[in-house]
């Protein structure tokens, strides 16, 4: 499982830095979410999956999954989406302002 | 002794509180408070001389970095006594003399703010033990000379000076600070006192000749010595008061003081022996022969101080040749070149700083110190001319003045070097010392007499002069005054100096030697007819007679290796830097976000994935892998299918909702996973989070295809996939290898310690709380961003708002 996960966080990462690279903002804007998607799965995968009990102590489990992953990726969530929906806005506005969402060309030349 | 720590530290304090006693006395009174801080600092350390000269020294310590070895040691012995009364003595004149040579309009709580610091930063380097800290006081003092000779900011000339000054005198530091480290390797410890006692046993190591060559080039840049003596010059556009300080009588002897205080670690070796005693006498003759081309009287002086400084260097260089081989009957003798060093750097203080003082007050009076527009002032101001006739007869090397006295020392010494057989010294080099120090000498009569001559004697020249020549008031006097007085009585009681100060600073430089016969010569004014006296009266004749026809060989000057100018090249690597960081900076700053992310995954490739393979740590272990059941393989897939598919996608409807799945598809794994807490945030984040994107399109143009080449396209994918491959075999390794338990269990105790039985929720409420607060912080930051970005009116036109 572990090894499956991991190669699928490779995959993910390899989509997200290729949209990064591109030149249309909400492309880039594409590129983030899905690398923190990525991020999220690999911080899971480091405390090993499917190890025990969901970590509630009511369950009395003998053992429970590894809850400090958890606990961190609650609040890469939270935090890529702020991340994500402050990048959206920055992208309208700019748009509204210069009438383009073209990286190269908001850098002041025409596409290559 | 605690006196000495606090010493260094009075000056800095009074400096804080000049600003606010200027704000209520707005007059150049402030001026006698700060003359109190040098004056007090002066008699305190001159109540140490008698014990002190008894042979005892004082050391104090506050512990600080105990585990680098770094403590705020200070050492009071005979060689940083000179120095300190130096410091002291001749910064109260200064300041005494500044209280009335500073206009009232200038920024006058600023200038001794700067003087201050300077002050108790030179204290510092001269008393440090550890040399950590004597680095920092170091570069404190080359950062208040930088501010000092700014001082005057509005002149282009002042702060190109002050760049020039820092430039030089800071790249010495830090090459200065690298040969303090490796000493530090060497001998695993900072205290200079350490070093001398222990550095017997590491002169054969590989490091001891870099440590050696880069505490010599901290020196030579701060004492202005060939080739770097080209800021000092230029460091004449300070106010008068900071050359005679700063640039004259105390900064620029730090590397002298440095040189002084190595020569127990360093000396007695061969190549410290040839680089200080060549540099030095190089410099003395370069210097001299500089100066006497120079028709303003400051830039003259400054290239005066540049000889004489060289001067006193090279007799270090000499003197050192003493410690080679240790204490014997013969070597004593060596050690006079160092005691006329003291003497000398004593004597130079006393006379430059008269003289700079004199410049001042003819610039001050007359507004000009062009000597082709001076001239005639002896009559209009007499005690300005005694004053200058002291100090020039007095460098000149004549009788009554004490700079005769160290001169023919000087002379002495360089014959006695002859003698010498050590070094694999010839009968050539041992002539060459002399012969150029007697031509350096007769130079040195020839400007000492232009200063007094040219601008006292001769044709007075009231119309080509800014204002009518009167004698300065007497408060402007007063200080000039004491120094010519220091002259005279110097050369009719050296012995006074000889016994109490010089006595103890000899036998700090000379360990080995101490108490030794004959290591404090008696100075005496005359010692019948033999060689120095000899070399002084040819000095005398020649020089007399090249002053008198000085104007049929200045044409010498402008001979091209004559013209040829060390500024030139300076200024040319400087012009080349500029250009070639400008360059540089030009070709990697191109302002596509594109590129910034290609340096950072590039980076990311080579160190993460080059640490792998530079580790080799490829050990893969997945026998610890968790069963995978039909449904989860169709998830993976699914997800993976999705990602690729968005790279693909022709509308950006389908890649948000690609993007969508995929958030959907990992809310279902954390379901698997046994994250209950996570699943449920991930569906509502990502339930907003497409609602968000649709919203945005409505107002954002369609994505158009992107227009780019085959081999853009190529080279984005193989970063791309070079991004992944690295991140997936390092997850993979780190799978394999745990290093280290799991601080996991710890939370595991949630319901004692946290009194809550969700243990994610326990972690993020209670253990790490304050993760969840600063996590609040940064979604109520990019709310406000959104709302500003979403309300904020800024027509297109209207650039004000965002300026602003």
């Amino acid at each position: 499982m572990e090894t499956l996960i991991t190669i699928l966080v490779g995959v993910l990462v390899t989509v997200a830095v290729y949209l990064l690279l591109s030149k249309s903002l909400v492309r880039v804007i594409l590129g983030t979410a899905i690398l923190s998607h990525a991020v999220h799965l690999l911080l899971m995968t480091m405390g090993g999956l499917k190890k025990g009990a969901v970590p509630l102590l009511g369950e009395n489990a003998e053992n429970y999954a590894d809850a400090l992953p958890q606990a961190l990726i609650l609040t890469a969530i939270v935090i890529s989406f702020a991340v994500t929906s402050f990048l959206l806005v920055l992208a309208y506005r700019t748009y509204k302002e210069t009438g383009s969402d073209n990286l190269a060309v908001l850098r002041g030349f025409e596409d290559e | 002794m605690l006196t000495i720590t606090i010493a260094i530290f009075i000056p800095f304090l009074a400096a804080i509180f000049v600003p606010f006693i200027y704000k209520r006395v707005r007059s150049r009174n402030i001026g006698w408070f700060v003359m109190a801080v040098p004056l007090t600092l002066f008699i305190a350390l001159a109540s140490f001389i008698p014990s002190v000269a008894g042979g005892k020294t004082y050391i104090h310590t506050i512990s600080w970095i105990d585990s680098a070895g770094i403590n705020f040691t200070t050492y009071l012995d005979g060689l940083s006594m000179i120095f300190g009364l130096l410091i002291t003595g001749v910064g109260s004149l200064v300041i005494l003399y500044s209280i009335y040579y500073l206009s009232e309009r200038e920024a006058l709580g600023r200038f001794y703010v700067y003087l201050l610091m300077f002050m108790g930063a030179m204290l510092g380097v001269i008393f440090s033990d550890n040399l950590m800290v004597l680095y920092v006081f170091w570069e404190l003092t080359s950062i208040s000379s930088f501010l000092l000779i700014a001082f005057w900011y509005h002149r282009k000339k002042s702060r190109s000076g002050a760049q020039k000054s820092m430039i030089i005198t800071v790249s010495g530091g830090v090459g200065m600070l690298a040969g303090f480290i490796m000493l530090h390797t060497l001998t695993g410890s900072f205290s200079v006192r350490e070093i001398i006692a222990t550095i017997g046993q590491y002169t054969g190591e590989s490091l001891f000749l870099p440590a050696m060559m880069l505490v010599l080039f901290g020196a030579f840049t701060k004492s202005a010595q060939f080739p770097f003596h080209i800021w000092l010059p230029d460091a004449m556009e300070a106010p008068t008061p900071v050359s005679a300080y700063l640039h004259s009588a105390t900064m620029v002897k730090a590397g002298i003081y440095l040189v002084a205080r190595f020569t127990p670690v360093f000396g007695g070796e061969a190549v410290w022996f040839y680089t200080v005693t060549g540099v030095g006498i190089f410099t003395l003759f370069w210097g001299s022969v500089n100066a006497v081309r120079q028709t303003d009287l400051k830039a003259l002086l400054a290239y005066s101080t540049i000889s004489q400084l060289g001067l006193i260097m090279s007799l270090f260089g000499l003197g050192s040749a003493a410690l080679n081989g240790g204490y014997s009957a013969d070597s004593v003798i060596y050690t006079q070149a160092t005691f006329a060093a003291l003497f000398h750097l004593i004597n130079h203080s006393t006379f430059k700083g008269a003289l700079f003082m004199v410049v001042g007050i003819v610039d001050h009076q007359v507004g000009t110190r062009d000597i082709r527009r001076l001239g005639g002032l002896m009559s209009l101001m007499p005690v300005t001319f005694t004053a200058a006739v002291i100090g020039s007869f007095s460098m000149a090397g004549l009788p009554p003045f004490n700079g005769f006295l160290s001169k023919e020392m000087f002379f002495e010494s360089v014959l006695i070097i002859r003698n010498l057989d050590i070094f694999a010294m010839g009968p050539l080099w041992g002539s060459i010392i002399p012969v150029v120090a007697w031509i350096a000498s007769v130079l040195t009569f020839v400007y000492s007499m232009i200063i007094v001559f040219q601008t006292f004697l001769g044709k007075h020249q009231p119309d080509r002069l800014d204002r009518k020549a009167v004698e300065a008031p007497v408060g402007m006097l007063v200080a000039p005054s004491i120094l010519a007085t220091f002259v005279v009585g110097i050369f009719f009681f050296p012995n006074i100096i000889g016994n109490y100060v010089l006595r103890p600073a000899m036998a700090a430089v000379y360990p080995p030697f101490k108490g030794a016969e004959g290591l404090v010569p008696h100075i005496s004014a005359w010692h019948g007819f033999n060689a120095p006296i000899l070399m002084t009266i040819g000095v005398v004749v020649l020089g007399a007679l090249l002053y008198f026809f000085l104007r049929y060989w200045r044409g010498i000057y402008s001979i091209a290796p004559m013209r040829w100018n060390l500024d030139t090249v300076y200024n040319g690597l400087l012009l080349q830097l500029e250009k070639g960081s400008a360059f540089l900076t030009r070709t990697y700053m191109t302002g596509y976000l594109r590129d910034y992310l290609v340096y950072i995954f590039i980076f990311f490739i080579a160190t993460a994935g080059g640490g792998l393979l530079w580790a080799g740590g490829f050990s893969i272990d997945l026998s610890n892998d968790a069963s995978v059941t039909i449904n989860e393989y169709i998830i993976i897939l699914v997800m993976m299918g999705a990602s690729v598919v968005i790279l693909f996608a022709k509308s950006r409807i389908t890649a948000i909702l690609l993007n969508g799945v995929l958030g959907y598809s990992i809310a279902i794994l954390f379901v698997v996973f046994r994250a209950p807490d996570l699943a449920l945030t991930q569906i509502i984040v990502e339930t907003v989070t497409t609602a968000l994107f649709l919203l945005c399109f409505y107002f954002l143009p369609e994505w158009s295809k992107e227009k780019s080449t085959l081999s853009s396209k190529m080279g984005r994918g193989i970063i791309a996939i070079s991004v992944g491959s690295v991140v997936t075999v390092l997850a993979l390794v780190v799978q394999g290898n745990k290093m280290f338990e799991s601080v996991s269990v710890y939370f595991e105790d949630a319901y004692e310690l946290a009194g809550g039985k969700n243990i994610v929720n326990t972690i993020l409420g209670d253990f790490r709380a304050f993760d969840t607060m600063l996590e609040v912080v940064v979604l109520f930051i990019a709310g406000i961003g959104v709302f500003t970005l979403i309300k904020l009116k800024a027509g297109k036109g209207d650039k004000d708002v965002e300026d602003q």
